[in-house]
């Protein structure tokens, strides 16, 4: 409410600090890549690991741009007025989607290219498992140790249609339109956004709300194909239908907490001081909820095949270390065990209490925490497809550091074209005095 | 509410000689807006009275520290309840299927039944019940316990007959220091009423 005394501060934009928080971002960007470039370069027989790691990094910068676009457009859906002060930043992840889509080429590349050099469904023959690699399925509660338990079973699971699914064209096809229709979505909103700036018109607002409804539809449907397509289908014989929503869940923590520390970043330089600690509780609010509905959905996919028990089924959690019996837990046991506790026991925990999200320095080390934790999270569903031994060195943290330096640098360039509040959003003034009761 | 007129609830009902004599409840002063309500509230405050209360409309942002409000130890029965959940659904899910006493009567003791090949004891087939409970007893124990310190549901309240007091539902803000506070001396808290800017001060009897 004081700042209703000093209208000038509303306008306010990043400035030259956007470049240079973008110049540092592109240069920790070039370094990764380069680094891991090099490293995969230098160790031969790397190239499919250098591919996954890829996939790891390219997910990983993916789910930031796709929780920015879900923050945007549930605002619009529920005309919600607290979080207007912090709409830009979630703007400034989405409409990297299309930043993001240039580094899906890679990716592309490699199915094209085919001979299994990624996903192994682009080989002629299929094999049973994710990988030669991939661990022994064993029998709960038994030694007996069957190394191809799911060949008939499986072998049938992975009918015409799913090969018709699975194939270079339709593959490419499908993410031609997921890209695409993020893309639209993205420079929809933030076109409407950055114009009402300049135009001062209400109707924008009612425009985007108008359309935000729908596009959460199209949201939920291209999220969960893209990540079957791009994450699931590296063991093409396995399958959860709950595994969109994992990668949704996951998103949307990871982008929460990146904007905690874009703000608290801007902060630091005196800019968007109209973000209160009101403001801030809200957003630890919603991280909370989403590292709880992570947890809460990563669990209901365990339990059931756990439950289930089905060699072909099992497999997937075997490959990823899923167990602490002898002969069963792998290099990425540890990884799953410091997901359970990292990614939602303890944050969920910490993040509890309302003092904790309302005191800066402790919400802003749980962000950079749970970052951390949906990149590792991205490890730990991918890399087994290299086999049972953990991959997690130079190429992995490269590429991570690599695309999410690139993608950084795109945030804040984004973030410097327009100013930092939307000035002539209607509900500018509701966020400015929002108070939690 | 009774359809009464506004005349009968300014003057209590007449009375028998039998029924007691109406005490003093507490003095009522009237505001006309929200700012001089959150000075108000301030002043009583800082006069280091207890049992009060403001009335409004609507809610008011910032009348929590206005009135000096200690944080509710809603929270803590929440959480106390929770983790109560959490002991009391893995104890009861322990219980009936991973006991089998002699010791106890037949009925209440365990069955040790052997699903999917699972252990007796399995705690991935057990989480749903535990985290269930957990979210029953969690959000029983917050709303009663939300009631109960709010000393809800109130059926009656002495404010109710003050004609006055009606419009706190439209256009009126209220300041209520209570007798039983031990700092009320009544024409004592009644100047203070009067000098905190209120448009009326009433006595409300109980």
């Amino acid at each position: 409410m004081n700042l209703q005394a000093h209208p000038d501060d509303l306008t306010a934009s990043l400035g030259p600090l956007g470049r240079r928080f973008a110049g540092l971002a592109l240069g920790a960007g070039i370094l990764g890549l380069g680094v891991a470039v090099a490293v995969a370069a230098l160790t031969p027989g790397s190239y499919r690991r250098f591919m996954l790691a890829y996939v790891v990094a390219f997910a990983f910068v993916l789910s930031l741009a796709l929780g920015g676009m879900f923050f945007v457009f549930i605002q619009h859906v529920t005309r919600s007025g607290w979080s207007v002060v912090v709409r830009r930043l979630a703007e400034a992840l989405m409409i990297n989607v299309v930043l993001v889509a240039l580094m899906f080429i890679p990716i592309a590349v490699a199915v094209v290219q085919g001979h299994g050099s990624l996903y192994s469904w682009t080989q002629r023959d299929i094999p049973n498992q994710e990988s030669q690699g991939a661990g022994p399925p064993s029998q709960a509660g038994s030694a007996a140790v069957n190394p191809h338990p799911s060949v008939g079973h499986a072998e049938r699971a992975f009918s015409s249609a799913k090969q018709a699914y699975l194939s270079a064209p339709a593959f490419i096809g499908r993410w031609i339109v997921y890209l695409g229709l993020w893309s639209l979505i993205a420079w929809f909103f933030r076109r409407h956004s950055v114009r009402q700036d300049t135009e001062g018109d209400y109707r924008h607002t009612q425009r985007m709300e108008a359309v935000a409804g729908p596009v959460g539809v199209v949201f939920g449907i291209t999220v969960t194909f893209a990540a079957f397509d791009l994450v699931m289908s590296l063991a093409p014989h396995w399958f959860s239908t709950i595994f969109g929503v994992y990668f949704f869940a996951g998103s949307v923590v990871a982008s929460l907490a990146l904007m905690i520390l874009m703000l608290v970043r801007l902060q630091g330089h005196g800019l968007l001081k109209q973000v209160n600690v009101e403001h801030q509780h809200d957003l630890g609010k919603l991280l909370f909820c989403f590292v709880f509905f992570w947890g809460y959905i990563a669990f209901s996919q365990y339990m059931l095949i756990w439950y289930g028990n089905m060699p072909d089924e099992r497999v997937w959690l075997v490959a990823r270390g899923a167990s602490t019996a002898a002969g069963v837990a792998n290099g990425w046991s540890t990884i799953l065990l410091i997901l359970l506790f990292g990614h939602f026991l303890l944050p969920f925990a910490g993040l509890l209490s309302r003092h904790a999200k309302r005191r800066r320095a402790l919400l802003t080390g749980w962000a950079v925490w749970l970052l951390l934790m949906q990149w590792l999270d991205l490890l730990w569903l991918v890399m087994p497809s290299m086999g049972p031994k953990l991959h997690l060195g130079v190429i992995e943290i490269g590429l991570g550091v690599g695309l999410g330096g690139l993608f950084m640098a795109g945030v804040w360039r984004s973030l410097g074209q327009c100013r930092l509040l939307p000035v002539h959003d209607p509900r500018l003034q509701e966020s400015l005095a929002f108070e939690n009761i | 509410m009774m359809d009464r007129s506004a005349d009968n609830l300014a003057s209590p009902p007449a009375t028998d000689g039998n029924a007691p004599v109406p005490s003093l409840y507490a003095l009522m002063g009237e505001f006309e807006d929200v700012d001089s309500l959150l000075a108000a509230a301030e002043k009583v405050r800082d006069a280091g009275y207890r049992d009060w209360d403001v009335h409004a409309p609507f809610p008011v942002h910032g009348i929590d520290k206005a009135m000096g409000m200690r944080p509710t130890i809603l929270p803590w029965l929440s959480l106390g309840a929770g983790l109560a959940g959490v002991a009391g659904g893995t104890f009861l899910v322990w219980w009936i299927n991973a006991t089998s006493t002699a010791a106890l009567p037949a009925t209440l003791s365990g069955y040790q039944y052997l699903i999917s090949g699972k252990p007796i004891f399995s705690l991935p087939a057990n989480i749903p019940i535990i985290f269930e409970l957990t979210v029953l007893i969690t959000s029983i124990v917050t709303f009663l316990g939300m009631l109960a310190l709010n000393r809800l549901p109130m059926l009656y309240h002495p404010l109710f007959k003050s004609a006055r007091f009606r419009r706190v539902t439209d256009d009126r803000f209220f300041v209520v220091i209570e007798a039983s506070d031990p700092q009320f001396d009544e024409p004592k808290t009644r100047a203070l009423l009067e000098g905190l800017g209120s448009t009326a001060v009433e006595r409300i009897e109980d």
